[in-house]
């Protein structure tokens, strides 16, 4: 085995058998007395090999098979076949030293009591952990000055905001320093601000404890923000591993070039160049070029229009990737 | 098992827990009623039948209160550990926050059975040992070191039968997802435990006594305070009640392994 490898995953398959039931009464009976399950594949022999210290992005629409994955890694969920390891150990069989060293953190669920102030959770969690009381007080503070919340950790949880919630659900999952990090969607539901200062967190966690992070989110800044590597999931099959930015040009071998122009004669001028167009909104126009034919296209097109201002641009991420989930090819 | 770190573990479940109740104050003093009220009814509904018979099945009004006293008690330690971290289970199952307890270095089972408490259940067991006492008194009792042993361990494994019979039907939760319903049934036929063993016809005896070991639980100790109670009873007690606790064991590590985990 390669001493840096943390996680392994050789043919992995899972399958569940799902009742589905037809529409109306008639449906509602036949669901009751005579259920008939189907064996649906959501994970189909994969194979994967994570570093230590690696963030790696999962992708993939939803149902894609992804937080499955993340479950059968943290062992919650038996894999039908094949070989998985993390850290040499069998997730499923749930050992205590195999616990202690991962964490989980859902976005849409909590382990915070709900009634409590989050001190309470984290002092049992590190109960659960058996940690010392003094170490538990330095883990509280040393997490809660990174992730900055102080004084709620004495509010009841029901009166923290989603973003500071956030923060004390990570709070309470990291107090046992776990060098291996799933995160599902932790990013849901928080706005700009909360997002971003939870994925600064993550990067400095990632940093300074030389953790390993996996991670999913629908949320594409999160997966440019933190991750390099990148695993697209579809329909249980992995698409593609590998660099974040080799994906990128793969999926988008093409620039934009947007132009405003003098005048709306020049527009129709440029629509009829046989090139093809994003968008065309009054004197602007977006057009799509292969980046071999960049720099011919734009010597053309500005010998021969009297240009205002002139952009050129790589397509949203967001974009490139809304087409990946969309199409996957 | 490191028990000193379970034994912190649970302490701090019962913070959590009382902190928790003791949020709600006016649910307690209703909890207090509802109680005294539940056993002033109970008792009454015993001196209805005792007011046409001098005994049923061999028992008097005031050895039958005994029963209704180990029942009250009972009860009380049903609603304060089993009934609120049990029905919890379903919460669990349908949340899929089960995933957070699982992916703990604790046992599952110790999580699920002991995170909750319900103090209000106290009451309970303080009105049946007061009625207790009060049996002691009427039926001239004075309980021997002997006897007060075999009570203990009597009432132990009444306390473990009762345990495991809510478990296994909770813990069915992870293929049926809602068993409300079960836990209902078995709270009705616990009502069962409040009267003799022998006031029942043959074949509800048997049934009661092995299928569904409601009238041990109660009966049992009972007869153990009255000194009336056979060896092999007792035997049989302690037997059913480890076949049980192992069964209930086995089962919820045999259910773990359906657990599927609810979609997010």
């Amino acid at each position: 085995m390669h001493s840096n490898k943390i996680i392994e995953l050789k043919n992995i398959s899972k399958s569940f058998f799902i009742a589905s039931k037809e529409p109306g009464l008639n449906g509602t009976l036949k669901h009751f007395f005579n259920r008939k399950y189907n064996e649906k594949k959501v994970v189909k022999n994969i194979n994967i090999e994570i570093k230590k210290g690696e963030i790696v992005g999962f992708l993939g629409a939803n149902g894609a098979g992804k937080t499955t994955i993340l479950k059968i890694l943290c062992g919650l969920l038996y894999p039908t076949n094949g070989f998985i390891s993390i850290a040499g150990y069998r997730p499923y069989e749930r050992k205590a030293e195999f616990l202690n060293k991962i964490s989980l953190i859902m976005g849409q669920k909590q382990q915070l009591i709900w009634d409590l102030p989050p001190i309470d959770s984290f002092y049992l969690n590190a109960a659960i952990y058996g940690i010392e009381k003094s170490e538990a007080k330095k883990r509280i503070k040393f997490l809660s000055e990174m992730l900055e919340i102080n004084k709620e950790l004495y509010l009841p949880v029901r009166k923290l905001s989603l973003g500071q919630r956030m923060k004390a659900e990570l709070l309470a999952a990291l107090i046992h320093n776990p060098n291996i990090l799933f995160l599902d969607e932790p990013t849901l539901g928080l706005d700009i601000n909360a997002q971003a200062n939870l994925r600064k967190f993550l990067q400095l966690y990632n940093k300074e404890t030389g953790s390993t992070i996996l991670l999913t989110s629908h949320y594409m800044k999160d997966i440019t923000y933190l991750c390099r590597r990148v695993i697209c999931i579809h329909e249980g099959i992995v698409t593609y591993d590998g660099k974040l930015e080799k994906l990128l040009t793969k999926l988008s071998p093409r620039k934009e070039l947007s132009i405003i122009c003098k005048s709306k004669k020049d527009i129709e001028s440029l629509k009829n160049l046989g090139l093809d167009i994003k968008n065309v909104e009054s004197n602007e126009i977006t057009l799509l070029i292969k980046k071999e034919d960049i720099k011919k296209t734009l010597k053309n097109i500005l010998n021969k229009y009297e240009l205002e201002d002139l952009q050129i641009s790589e397509p949203p991420v967001d974009e490139i990737i809304g087409k990946l989930l969309t199409n996957n090819n | 098992m490191n028990i000193k770190k379970y034994f912190k573990v649970y302490k701090l479940f019962n913070y959590t827990s009382l902190s928790i109740e003791l949020e709600y104050q006016v649910n307690i003093f209703i909890d207090l009623l509802t109680a005294i009220f539940g056993l002033s009814g109970s008792i009454f509904l015993l001196s209805i039948f005792f007011s046409n018979a001098k005994d049923i099945g061999g028992w008097s009004f005031e050895q039958a209160l005994i029963i209704q006293a180990i029942y009250t008690i009972l009860n009380g330690i049903t609603n304060t550990w089993f009934s609120p971290n049990l029905t919890e289970i379903v919460k669990y199952i349908r949340e899929g926050t089960l995933d957070f307890v699982l992916i703990k270095p604790i046992d599952s089972q110790f999580w699920v059975s002991f995170k909750r408490i319900s103090p209000t259940g106290f009451i309970e067991i303080l009105l049946g040992i007061i009625v207790l006492i009060y049996c002691f008194y009427i039926n001239d009792i004075t309980l021997k070191i002997d006897s007060l042993f075999l009570l203990l361990l009597t009432l132990g494994c009444s306390i473990s039968i009762l345990y495991s019979l809510w478990f296994l039907i909770s813990t069915t939760t992870i293929w049926f997802v809602k068993t409300w319903n079960a836990t209902e049934v078995l709270r009705s036929f616990l009502y069962v435990g409040r009267f003799p063993l022998n006031s029942f016809s043959f074949p509800l005896r048997v049934f009661f006594s092995t299928v569904i070991p409601i009238t041990f639980i109660t009966a049992i100790p009972s007869e153990v305070i009255l000194g009336i109670s056979t060896f092999w009873k007792i035997i049989l007690e302690i037997l059913v009640s480890s076949i049980f606790i192992i069964a209930s064991r086995r089962f919820w590590i045999y259910a773990l392994k359906f657990y599927s985990s609810a979609s997010s």
